[in-house]
């Protein structure tokens, strides 16, 4: 169990090295110069500029390039935000909450979700309910994040006028009050979200389930006695989560790509909103530093799935 | 790579493994089986309708997309404006035809993109043992774990403008937009074809093309691939879908297309702003993005059925 976990956590290193190495090597094949301004202004002589690029070490191999800034990210120096005027580390660190507490609550409720609906249509399969699941789950599967997103602005902003359809965050309100008010905007974006993922992983929790409750055990726990709720809750579903565990980890990059797309829908001071305003205001070390991290969560997430096999599984880990 | 091409069905050639006492030939039994897939056939068709619509559409609705008409303003749909206006008096019915031969045309080409580079790989990492296919699979799964969307938003922003200086805005972003969504999409594709490779290659048939001396080449264009392709033309519907939804996105986020070339998600990200007093402005090119995803998704599904002769039906 304990090498399993290390070796889990071991082979984080060469992912987050490999994801490093995409990064740069995107980032150097891009054409544009940063001294291109400078290399038109008469006003500046060539040895200047050689100079200025010598010292920067533009003129470095990659290689040189990429060690160089990989040992500047690993020590914390993430450079320095143009637009915003402060360390990106930090600029970060400001809007990493609330992207973390929009996706943490739809994955949750997307969770929830897809297992009621895809045990429950699973354990009577081909029923009404199945069938309008079914349905529901497709349909919810084929409407992208941004057109939810407008159609719900469109009922409960527009006509409804429930929710407020822009995030603040600067709630003056203290107290129960300011929790209200934090709840009532969170609910659009996250519903958004768990609505899309909760209906792709509810057609996976299904099939999962019908695969294992045709098993052998499956009679013999029911043979044996035991309640239906015990059957399916203790001995089915544990096993039919392993390959939905797989499908989840797979999607997280959906996942945030569908995050990106509500922030910026519901104005959600988020790091997926800080990504696009970056990449409207040529950012560079914001845009390379978001996407970087948007990659480590990617990747925990990933790590999570596999404890989750384990403890679904404890076989798992002494293979 | 001639015999990689994506658009040739297996189940049209009577090359395949033979089946001489049925007179039904495996094109026609496949066809009996997506026909019996009801939802599957209206997604076939409302598919073939939209494609039909946008290619003859300018000839049907002649109408200019960028004719400015301050007097005819976020019009809802009326008999001169079917689909009603945006808010410079452009016609919605002639945007949203040229919108749908872009978002098609992104849909397909980066579908063919993503499954000739999935094919190759998959091929090449289910042929040969050992390293290379570690290293392949090693790649796969490392871009499996990177969040698509960020990077695609950073090529983006990275290449945009020197590709349209050389290009032109309409064709570089469109070939940005199709290599880039091609380039991440390839993965499920490989995997795919890596597990058909793996357990075809044992197949008594093969062993005897190999025994007859074929060569490793020919082995796996004539007798593997054929064999393989299934899966993969099912992958490569929902591939379509995904890349209109990830073209869609882009042009939502404001980073697609510019405003004068109206994909349907452009659409929507100009609709936005005024869904108080005009939402069939994004009602219709949202509507139109969701029907042909969930057309796309049924007929992947009846495909699926259709492909897969170890089904019974």
């Amino acid at each position: 169990m304990g090498q399993y976990l290390l070796r889990q956590f071991l082979i984080i290193i060469p992912k987050v090295i490999g994801i490093s190495i995409v990064l740069f090597t995107v980032l150097a094949l891009a054409p544009g110069d940063p001294f291109e301004e400078l290399a038109t202004n008469p006003a500046v002589p060539p040895e200047v500029r050689a100079n200025l690029r010598a010292q920067f070490g533009l003129d470095d191999p990659v290689a040189v390039r990429y060690v160089r800034w990989s040992t500047a990210m690993a020590k914390g120096d993430w450079g320095f935000s143009f637009a915003s005027r402060i360390n990106v580390d930090e600029l970060i660190m400001q809007r990493l909450p609330t992207t973390l507490a929009v996706i943490g609550s739809s994955l949750v409720i997307a969770l929830v979700i897809a297992l009621v609906v895809g045990i429950y249509a699973a354990t009577r399969p081909y029923s009404i309910f199945d069938q309008i699941a079914s349905t529901f789950a497709l349909v919810g599967f084929a409407l992208p994040t941004f057109f939810t997103g407008i159609v719900f602005i469109l009922i409960f902003s527009i006509w409804l006028d429930w929710l407020p359809f822009v995030y603040r965050a600067d709630i003056t309100a203290t107290g129960w009050r300011w929790w209200w008010e934090q709840l009532r905007q969170m609910i659009m974006p996250v519903m958004v979200l768990a609505l899309f993922q909760g209906a792709s992983w509810t057609r996976y929790v299904r099939s999962a389930v019908l695969d294992v409750i045709r098993l052998d055990y499956v009679t013999t726990a029911r043979s044996k006695g035991l309640a239906e709720r015990t059957v399916i809750l203790k001995h089915v579903v544990r096993n039919a989560l392993i390959p939905v565990v797989t499908i989840i980890a797979l999607q997280m990059p959906t996942v945030f790509g569908g995050a990106i797309v509500t922030e910026q829908i519901f104005r959600v001071p988020g790091i997926g909103s800080l990504l696009i305003s970056a990449i409207l205001a040529n950012d560079t070390p914001v845009i390379m530093a978001v996407t970087f991290v948007l990659s480590i969560l990617v990747i925990l997430c990933n790590l999570f799935a596999d404890i989750t096999y384990v403890w679904l599984d404890p076989r798992i880990a002494y293979r | 790579m001639s015999g990689s091409t994506p658009a040739s069905p297996t189940v049209n050639a009577t090359t395949g493994p033979a089946r001489e006492p049925k007179p039904v030939s495996l094109g026609m039994e496949a066809w009996r089986r997506f026909r019996r897939h009801r939802l599957a056939l209206a997604g076939a068709i409302i598919l073939g309708l939209m494609a039909l619509g946008v290619v003859l559409g300018p000839w049907i609705w002649p109408v200019p997309i960028n004719e400015i008409d301050f007097t005819a303003r976020l019009q809802g749909p009326s008999l001169s404006h079917p689909f009603g206006t945006d808010d410079l008096g452009q016609d919605l019915l002639a945007r949203m035809i040229y919108g749908g031969r872009i978002s098609l045309a992104v849909g397909v080409v980066a579908m063919l993109i993503a499954v000739i580079v999935g094919v190759v790989i998959g091929a090449v990492s289910g042929i040969s043992r050992g390293s290379i296919d570690a290293a392949l699979m090693w790649v796969a799964d490392l871009f499996l774990s990177l969040p698509q969307l960020p990077l695609l938003l950073l090529v983006i922003y990275l290449f945009r403008d020197s590709l349209k200086k050389y290009i032109g805005a309409e064709a570089g972003i469109f070939i940005l937009i199709v290599v880039v969504i091609g380039i991440f999409r390839w993965m499920p594709v490989a995997r795919l074809v890596r597990a058909q490779f793996l357990s075809l290659r044992e197949k008594e048939f093969v062993e005897a093309a190999r025994a007859l001396g074929a060569s490793t080449t020919r082995q796996v264009v004539r007798h593997i691939l054929p064999n393989a392709l299934g899966p993969v033309i099912v992958a490569a519907t929902i591939d379509v879908a995904a890349a209109i939804i990830f073209e869609s996105t882009l042009s939502f986020l404001g980073l697609g297309f510019p405003p004068d070339i109206p994909s349907w998600g452009r659409l929507l990200y100009d609709a936005k702003d005024h869904l108080d007093v005009a939402m069939h402005w994004a009602l219709f090119p949202g509507g139109a993005i969701f029907l042909t995803v969930l057309s796309i998704t049924y007929l992947g599904d009846g495909l699926r059925d259709a492909l897969d002769p170890r089904r019974v039906m």
